[in-house]
């Protein structure tokens, strides 16, 4: 689309990482469904005396991040306190990486080829949650010093619908090489959207302004799209856009400003003198590097000419479904079949619900594929089963104990079949269509069909019972 | 240091640590004595020897805690009111390693609140007076601590020492104090100032129960990743050279006394005697050392007072309510105000001052490079000599109040002190015979980093 202003976006993006403790104490990271504040160590609280310890599970997790953007990590890097007052807060600075970050340049190339430049990525601990009531609020620490990598892009992108696409590609990297459980509902991944406008002869980019804290790809949208309406009207009238953060709501579909940049804070940063700086050997850094494994980019080289583009693309939004169609690739079987009932059956609207049960093992799935070819199951069958292998009592049974526990193994052998076929033509209530038929009307081998399947139950194969037919009412 | 063969008992110990507690109550020593807490654990001691079960290193010897130590179901306030309402969930690894060598924890002793200070008069609960003479200072920060031993309440005290806070009140009360190198004794529990200046120590009456007490807690601890891997006793640094240095810069210095300059060349002489060559040493960075340190251990203070906000624990303000603030602002603005001292204040005006944009390259910055030069400096000395000889302050105890209205001439205190710090290298204050009007005197004796144990030998060498 057109656009009166060139847009330049860049983008910051908080990952949660999946660590089992948290950054800097021995405290379980995943408090889902836990009480507030119970996942809490004295250091996480803030006591009086204590010192971060820092967990070398996340710094293996930004080091496999940093491949999955293909960046260069930097053997030395440093933690810095950004200090700000807030209940959420508990040391009254958090511990980032300001001036020497673990991650240093890379890019991530979207499905249109184009590359995102990543300019850096640093550790730093997540904060607190505080719950507003009228008169009061409460603090929950159990997020404080969960491990955090911020990925911060260069502002390459230049469309809502490109920020969309970077930060969905950034997302299905991050998953892909297991570094998050890539929550968003869940906030494990937040964005921060900055946008600035400018006309296409200026060379200056424009004043920007950051959307914080956006946590779906279709609100970046959404959000990127408004302030670009919003900052063009602006400039319209001659007005000038102010630096600010703007804060989105979904509901109402508009941002607002929630504090400019002369009321900014000034985080004082300063080394972090309470933890040595984090040296890496090569060797260490290699072998990190190497655990990770093939990301969205490279199942799109490898099943490009097995999988429809479109697809594949559904697909690729759930890695355990990729990575099961690679898992019977490598056995060297086909996929597409697979690759449809995933993108047509499973995720259609009424199936999703079995995205939490026990996914199909790769033998399962090429048995019922093999069936399914040799029509020892109809299309529609072959459908039932797979829906119901997701079931947990059926996960140790094969495709085929499935079907005939279901009674729906397609009857193929013609003496079977034959016997079926004259028992539907010594009925009495077909003797007109035979009679039709022979007169030479031939739609009607289609009631005859359904006759025949109807008195095998379903089993019968539709296409075997129609040549028999053929060859009796000759 | 320990109980002589069944002469004595745990007990008895305990009941003299706590009657000469009772008896020095005017020196304003103790901010908390755990009477009960210590009584029971010295008869469960007792009750272990009597059956012949082997008991801890420190059996039955009675310490005390600087106020800034976190001790199971103690108080840890660090003399300072906001954490007067705090008692400690949680042990530092000092006091759980003292007590699992059963060493009996008998109370708390003053300090300057947060240890900002060279006298213990900021502390909360009031000044606590030199062991010589009342109406002089205590030194400090760890002024408790020092006048403990002194006063023989306790056979030793820990302390912390950021500038000079073992060192100074070691000398001001004529005993023994280790500074030693940094990261050599976890930091972990202990109520930090500053952190990349830190040290935890002792203070007592023999360079030999420093080194047992070094024996005890040094060592690496996973709970402070700036620990150093265990070296003491094992893998120290050796002093060889039978050469020790003086600073020249110290030795001129206008603002050294007359007596403190004279009991150090005594001690020089007398290890030319003992065959040492005598190096002058010309450190001129040095006078770089106090600025330096007075602008990065004040930006590590405010950051590291920044927790201390009334919201999960310790003091918190009553007044809420203000026109045009909101009651967030106030309960920190507020919570702050009145639970810190003033010179607390102080140091996080001056530390936030350094840190904030568009100041932290001309001041923050540019003293973290001047600490490295005088790291430099240190090391090229000790290219030369084994360890150098200084006064810890440049002048014995002074008057109560004489100093508290004149926070640069305090900072002063700290002059000959911090460089050991700047550097983290090993230090220890230790008695140099009382001036004319009976004060007593000292010296430290600085070495390179982890020389900690040779230098509590030649230590022992001097006396």
């Amino acid at each position: 689309m057109a656009r009166k202003y060139e847009i330049t976006i860049g983008i910051e993006c908080h990952v949660q990482l999946k660590t089992k403790t948290k950054l800097f104490s021995e405290v379980d990271n995943d408090a889902r469904g836990k009480e507030p504040n119970s996942c809490v160590s004295p250091v996480d609280y803030a006591l009086p005396g204590m010192l971060p310890r820092l967990n070398g599970e996340a710094v293996r997790l930004a080091i496999r991040a940093g491949a999955a953007m293909n960046a260069k990590i930097n053997p030395d890097s440093r933690f810095d306190r950004k200090h700000y007052f807030y209940p959420d807060s508990p040391k009254g600075y958090q511990i980032t990486q300001f001036y020497h970050p673990i991650i240093g340049e890379g890019f991530v190339e979207l499905p249109s080829g184009k590359k995102i430049r990543i300019e850096h990525a640093h550790l730093e601990g997540d904060a607190g949650k505080l719950t507003h009531f009228d008169t009061y609020s409460l603090v929950d620490l159990n997020r404080v010093d969960t491990p955090l990598l911020e990925i911060v892009s260069m502002p390459d992108i230049s469309s809502p619908e490109e920020a969309r696409d970077y930060c969905k590609e950034l997302w299905r990297n991050m998953v892909y090489a297991g570094v998050t459980n890539g929550d968003l509902y869940n906030g494990n991944m937040r964005f921060d959207v900055n946008i600035s406008l400018k006309k296409p002869e200026d060379t200056k980019l424009g004043t920007r302004a950051e959307i914080k804290n956006l946590n779906s790809f279709r609100s970046i949208e959404r959000a990127a799209a408004y302030e670009y309406e919003r900052q063009s009207k602006l400039l319209d009238k001659g007005e000038k856009v102010i630096q600010e953060t703007r804060g989105w709501s979904d509901a109402t579909g508009v941002t607002t400003g929630q504090r400019s940049k002369e009321e900014a804070q000034d985080y004082r940063y300063m080394p972090e003198p309470d933890l040595p700086p984090l040296s890496l050997t090569q060797d260490f850094i290699k072998a990190e590097y190497d655990k990770c494994p093939a990301l969205p980019a490279d199942y799109r080289a490898r099943f490009t000419k097995v999988i429809t583009e479109d697809t594949l693309e559904v697909l690729l939004d759930y890695p355990e479904l990729v990575n099961r169609l690679a898992e019977i690739a490598d056995g060297g079987q086909p996929v597409d079949y697979i690759a449809n009932l995933f993108a047509s059956v499973l995720l259609a609207e009424e199936n999703q619900s079995l995205l939490n049960d026990n996914l199909p093992s790769a033998n399962q799935l090429t048995e019922l594929a093999a069936m399914k070819s040799k029509n020892e199951l109809s299309s529609t069958s072959a459908k039932e089963v797979f829906i119901k292998l997701f079931e947990p009592k059926h996960c140790d049974k094969t495709p085929l104990e499935l079907a005939k526990e279901l009674n729906l193994v397609q009857e193929n052998d013609s003496g079977a079949l034959e016997a079926i076929v004259d028992a539907v033509l010594a009925k009495p209530e077909t003797a007109k269509a035979q009679a039709d038929y022979k007169a030479g009307q031939e739609k009607v081998l289609g009631f005859l069909v359904g006759q025949v399947m109807k008195e095998s139950h379903g089993k019968a194969n539709p296409s075997a019972v129609s040549e028999i037919l053929k060859k009796k009412l000759k | 240091m320990k109980i002589a063969n069944s002469s004595t008992t745990a007990v008895s110990l305990v009941k003299a640590a706590l009657s000469r507690i009772e008896e020095t109550k005017e020196w304003n020593i103790f901010t908390f004595v755990d009477k009960k807490a210590a009584l029971e654990r010295a008869e469960e001691i007792d009750a272990r020897i009597k059956k012949g079960e082997t008991v801890g290193r420190l059996a039955g010897v009675p310490y005390a805690l600087k106020a800034n130590f976190l001790s199971k179901h103690r108080p840890a306030d660090a003399s300072v009111k906001i954490l007067t309402e705090f008692t400690s969930p949680i042990d530092s690894t000092t006091a759980e390693k003292l007590d699992k060598e059963d060493a009996i924890c008998v109370g708390c002793v003053n300090m300057d609140a947060f240890a900002h200070g060279s006298s213990t008069e900021n502390s909360y609960f009031g000044p606590t007076k030199n062991s010589t003479d009342k109406t002089r200072v205590a030194g400090g920060s760890s002024g408790g601590s020092a006048v403990a031993v002194a006063l023989d309440c306790v056979q030793f005290a820990t302390g912390s020492d950021t500038g000079g806070s073992i060192r100074q009140p070691a000398t001001f009360n004529g005993i023994y104090g280790i500074k030693p190198t940094y990261g050599t004794i976890s930091r972990y529990g202990v109520v930090a100032m500053a952190s990349s200046f830190d040290v935890i120590g002792f203070l007592a009456k023999s360079a030999s129960d420093l080194d047992l007490l070094m024996s005890i807690t040094a060592g690496q601890d996973p709970k402070d990743q700036t620990s150093l891997p265990d070296y003491y006793g094992a893998d120290d640094t050796k002093l060889d050279k039978k050469s020790v240095g003086y600073i020249k810069e110290f030795m001129d210095s206008p603002a050294l006394d007359p007596e403190i300059k004279s009991a150090l060349e005594s001690k020089l002489s007398a290890l030319r005697a003992k065959g040492y060559d005598i190096v002058e040493l010309s450190m001129p960075t040095l006078e770089y050392a106090l600025p330096t340190y007075y602008i990065i251990q004040p930006a590590e203070v405010a950051s590291n007072l920044s927790r201390y906000d009334g919201i999960r624990y310790g003091f918190r303000t009553k007044e809420l309510n203000a026109p045009d603030k909101t009651p967030l602002d106030l309960l920190f603005e507020n919570t702050r105000n009145e639970g810190f001292m003033r010179e607390n204040k102080r140091r996080i005006m001056i530390g936030n001052f350094v840190l904030s944009s568009g100041f932290y390259d001309a001041y923050f910055l540019k003293a973290a490079k001047a600490r490295t030069l005088i790291i430099n400096e240190f090391n090229k000395a000790f290219e030369k000599v084994d360890a150098i000889l200084s006064p810890a302050s440049p002048n014995p105890a002074f008057k109560l109040g004489e100093k508290v209205d004149d926070p640069v001439s305090m900072y002063l205190e700290d002059v000959m002190s911090v460089t050991a710090n700047l550097a983290g290298i090993p230090a220890i204050a230790f008695p140099a015979g009382t001036n004319k009007a009976g004060l007593p005197l000292g010296l430290q004796i600085m070495g390179p980093r982890r020389s900690d144990k040779n230098l509590i030998k030649l230590v022992e060498e001097l006396a």
